[in-house]
């Protein structure tokens, strides 16, 4: 492509320092450094927010108890890609799942470590499984596997 | 008060426009148009276009197409977003009364920019970049929680994307013109489980435009005004955790408000054409129960029932729809512009014979997060 007169060539690469919040503060540093999934709990409908947020969007009020959801759940939908991308953090084939963690009342998006969609299910069980060291990153849950 | 498209020019859509900047396809199809309408930049009152920057790599993105489609030292804005947001913001400021005249212009280029590292920017860097999640991962989900749960089948859903190229064929703008089979569909590779290649759609470039008037300037344009009639909003929540995976609820809520407006009753009985924004085969099949075509969980069941063909009782995508030709940020104002052919009896070989009330539906985002319906009438 680059010898192709017609094209020219760019890319934008601007860093950023995003606010993380208190919310995804707590959060990442819970699952970094104890291994532990935090979640927030509405003050008006009760329900548990994982991960947590500022704002429970049905009641449009802000969340300020904090609750220990389980580091197992079930596995509500999964999908299998074989596509690749440079942005990617497993090799694919690998899965991605919505799951609803034990305690919690909204699911959480992440990877499944499992490549054959005939060998996951929605209903099954599932587990974290956190990275060796902490990195403030959503990836320190590197991952759920079934069980 | 009323808002008429008198207008619409669309460009051929293709796979890599290499000879074409933005600016020259803006400039293909709002040239065009003035000379359809008899008309220069003079008798334009406004412009909105409609791109995004992420995907046209500079930020203020019109700018790019700024000579194209006559701006300059102009009333112009733009929408950050589906071409079909383009169009609700063009008919707000003719219906404001301050312009008689507003030109809408939507166009993207798949193929300048890797679209799967542009999609995974839509995802906060927080909870959900670093997954590497994109367009063709969340497909996948949503397509699975939906056919798992309803029981859809991959036939089924194949079935979406049989009827959307064999329309194409008779739309002489679509990208993607080769009929295929059922089986053609199921045997294509794996992309995202369930979803296999030609269950997606392909990356298309190209531009349209058209111009909006009030009634009395409508009434010297053309013959066959195309009123605005009804149209809602409606967002979901945007982590993919906290939306529903399995039925398309901004979209109901969207289509409620819209067919209130426009005194929509029974949408089959009361639309007679249905353009919609499907990005993936089973898509459409959530899009035709969230629109009240059918029941919850039916969509398999309605695709089988042949409804939704050319001869149906409610034709969806003669077009060819986003399967045949995804132009990214211009795939809502090119529904647009194909329910104004149709309502105009402009549609040739696609046309569906006295079409007079059209749906059009657009979206942005991740799978119909952002939705907004539009329902059209001739005179």
């Amino acid at each position: 492509m680059s010898d192709d007169k017609r094209v020219f060539e760019g890319r934008i690469k601007v860093p950023y320092k995003h606010t993380a919040g208190a919310y995804v503060e707590k959060f990442l540093t819970e699952i970094g450094q104890n291994r532990k999934i935090m979640g927030v709990k509405c003050p008006k409908c009760k329900k548990v927010f994982v991960p947590p947020k500022m704002v429970c969007f049905e009641c449009f009020e802000k969340m300020e108890e904090w609750v220990e959801v389980g580091n197992q759940g079930t596995l509500k939908g999964f999908t299998v890609v074989t596509h690749k991308t440079d942005v990617m953090p497993l090799k694919p084939p690998f899965a991605y799942g919505i799951i609803r963690l034990d305690g919690a009342d909204t699911d959480i998006v992440h990877l499944i470590k499992e490549s054959d969609p005939n060998k996951l299910k929605a209903g099954m069980r599932v587990e974290a499984s956190f990275y060796a060291k902490p990195r403030k990153r959503i990836l320190d849950i590197e991952y759920f596997k079934p069980i | 008060m009323k808002v008429a498209i008198v207008g619409v020019a669309q460009t051929k859509y293709e796979s890599n426009k290499i000879d074409q900047t933005y600016m020259e396809l803006t400039f293909e199809v709002v040239k065009k148009l003035h000379n359809q309408l008899g008309i220069t930049n003079d008798d334009v009152g406004s412009v909105i276009t409609g791109s995004n920057d992420f995907t046209d790599g500079r930020t203020i993105a019109n700018m790019a197409v700024q000579d194209g489609v006559g701006s300059v030292r102009k009333s112009e804005s733009r929408v950050s977003g589906d071409g079909a947001f383009a169009y609700v913001y063009a008919a707000m400021r003719v219906l404001s009364q301050e312009y008689d005249t507003v030109l809408v212009v939507s166009h993207s280029k798949c193929s300048e920019g890797d679209q799967c590292l542009i999609n995974n920017s839509i995802f906060d860097p927080f909870y959900q970049r670093h997954l590497g999640l994109d367009q063709i991962s969340s497909a996948g989900l949503m397509a699975n929680m939906y056919m798992s749960k309803y029981g859809i089948t991959e036939e089924q859903a194949a079935k979406v994307v049989v009827k959307n190229r064999k329309n194409a064929f008779n739309n002489p703008y679509a990208h993607i013109q080769k009929e295929i089979t059922v089986d053609d569909v199921l045997k294509s590779p794996m992309l995202a489980y369930p979803l296999k290649e030609l269950d997606l759609p392909p990356y298309s470039d190209g531009a349209v435009a058209m111009l909006l008037a009030n009634e009395e300037t409508a009434k010297k344009l053309t013959d066959t005004p195309v009123w605005l009639r009804g149209y809602a909003n409606c967002t979901d929540a945007y982590y993919l955790g906290n939306r529903n995976m399995t039925d398309l609820i901004a979209l109901e809520l969207a289509a409620k408000e819209a067919y209130k407006m426009a005194g929509i009753s029974d949408p089959i009985k009361d639309i007679d054409v249905a353009e919609v924004s499907e990005n993936f085969s089973a898509h459409e099949l959530m899009i035709y129960e969230a629109l009240g075509f059918c029941g919850k969980g039916e969509g398999g069941k309605f695709i089988d029932s042949g409804e939704t063909q050319m001869g149906g009782k409610i034709p969806v995508n003669p077009s060819g729809g986003v399967l045949s030709s995804n132009v990214a940020m211009a795939n809502g104002l090119i529904r647009v512009a194909e329910v104004a052919e149709q309502l105009t009896g402009k549609a040739g070989k696609r046309q569906i014979p006295d079409a007079k009330t059209g749906l059009a539906y657009g979206m942005n985002g991740i799978c119909s997060q952002g939705n907004c319906v539009l329902i059209f009438g001739g005179d």
